[in-house]
């Protein structure tokens, strides 16, 4: 029987209540959510909060809107939300795909964004869709919010930028202004339903007149964090999309990861799947970008 | 803690533990003990309950999250002898043979025919793709779950 050590309970009711509460217990205190990442880790053991705060009744963090240059997502948004948002397909289809692939559907009930990116976990996807999207994450704290990149968020495995005192409310994927082309894919390999990837790839790609104007990619289970794939994203800027670039982003995708052997398989494996998956994302994410400029 | 939860439409009390899971709340307090307790990592799906119509997994889930919602269990689906359509299209196309994880792909498919009366097989082998059989396969199951879906929508035709 696998049970967590005691701890204690609080049902938040506020998000400021609930960071008033982080503060309190000073370091000692998680935020649970879902509870999907976080439970099983207490388990095991390998995450021993002393105190838990449930934030599943703030429904303040439950939303999916559009601004003038932004989707913005509330922390507590269930994958199933994310799967099923006719919002997020129209702009960033890359977390239906995503969402599709996490867990199983009634993980997918009670898991949220929020968690899935404070786990922190190198394998996770929306971690990778995020990065490739360029989202930037809000963090709120006892004395505001601050705004942090994608890029600078993961510390480590399981760790991120969000301090003891502070929670993560929002993400927000950018909206340009103007007539580029957005198109976005995510691309993963398990060994079965509702597994961890063995490698996954996410691609944001903006085109302007046939050129493409940015670019992100992004992959999930082949390194200590979610590798960004920046040379491949130089090699991609303000070039015309093509099966050339997307072989040689695929070859690149291949040597930067840093995937380490396991029950998923050794690493020259998981390096080829890596580019494979890098080289479809790119081929998906380019044609539906097409679509949308013509 | 003093918790109270609603199972099944009746209110349910006890002092509990913080940790207490939801699984063990309900096998434990009510004496409910036709949710399974299996993996106890969320990947299993037989402890698959209903939280206000929506399937999840009670493993992974604190009792004290449940204050405030209504879980229904498989006891919930047989109704004065009579069986839901569910559990009667297990029951004609043998879609068990242990029996360990039919109460989670009991609710899991309740859930799905809910919310998707006319599920092409590839739905509900969506559907059921977070709840693990050992026995049987999933032939027999995706063929019972039709077989619930096509007597309902029958059922329903009747009623008409």
């Amino acid at each position: 029987m696998q049970t967590p050590a005691p701890f204690g309970y609080e049902r938040a009711t506020s998000v400021d209540g609930a960071i008033a509460s982080l503060v309190a217990h000073d370091g000692d205190a998680r935020i649970i959510a879902g509870g999907h990442s976080l439970l099983p880790m207490m388990k095991l053991r390998l995450a021993n909060p002393e105190h838990l705060i449930d934030i599943n009744d703030l429904d303040e963090l439950s939303y999916i809107t559009e601004t003038a240059d932004q989707i913005r997502i509330g922390a507590l948004t269930r994958h199933v939300e994310l799967q099923h948002s006719e919002l997020l397909a129209r702009y960033y289809p890359v977390v239906g795909d995503a969402e599709a692939v996490i867990a199983d559907p009634v993980v997918r009930n009670r898991g949220t964004i929020g968690g899935s990116l404070c786990q922190a976990d190198a394998a996770e996807d929306l971690s990778a869709v995020c990065s490739a999207c360029h989202a930037q994450v809000v963090i709120r704290g006892a004395d505001g919010e601050r705004v942090v990149g994608m890029d600078e968020f993961h510390l480590g495995p399981y760790m991120t930028v969000v301090g003891d005192g502070e929670m993560l409310t929002e993400i927000r994927l950018p909206l340009r202004a103007g007539g580029s082309g957005m198109g976005s894919a995510h691309e993963k390999t398990e060994r079965r339903a509702g597994d961890w990837a063995i490698a996954a790839a996410s691609v944001a790609v903006w085109i302007d007149g046939g050129t493409v104007a940015d670019i992100g990619i992004a992959l999930s289970a082949v390194g200590p964090t979610t590798v960004h794939v920046s040379r491949a994203e130089e090699l991609l800027r303000g070039a015309t999309p093509s099966e050339e670039l997307f072989e040689q982003a695929r070859a690149i995708a291949s040597e930067d990861c840093a995937p380490t052997a396991d029950g998923r398989g050794p690493v020259d494996y998981k390096r080829h799947l890596a580019g494979v998956m890098t080289q479809r994302a790119l081929r998906r994410a380019t044609a539906r970008a097409l679509t949308q400029e013509a | 803690m003093e918790i109270t939860i609603t199972i099944n439409g009746t209110e349910v009390s006890r002092d509990v533990e913080p940790r207490t899971l939801l699984i063990h709340f309900i096998r434990d307090t009510p004496g409910l003990t036709g949710t399974h307790w299996g993996c106890d990592t969320s990947n299993c799906g037989a402890c698959v309950v209903l939280m206000d119509g929506t399937p999840i997994k009670s493993c992974t889930t604190l009792a004290a999250m449940a204050v405030g919602h209504e879980i229904a269990t498989v006891e919930s689906l047989e109704v004065d002898g009579r069986l839901d359509p569910i559990q009667q299209g297990f029951h004609e196309l043998h879609a068990l043979h242990c029996g360990f994880c039919t109460p989670g792909m009991l609710m899991t498919t309740r859930a799905l025919l809910d919310e998707n009366p006319d599920p092409s097989d590839h739905e509900i082998r969506t559907a059921i793709s977070g709840a693990i059989c050992r026995c049987t396969g999933y032939k027999n199951i995706v063929a019972a779950v039709r077989w619930a879906a096509d007597h309902e929508a029958a059922t329903k035709q009747e009623a008409r």
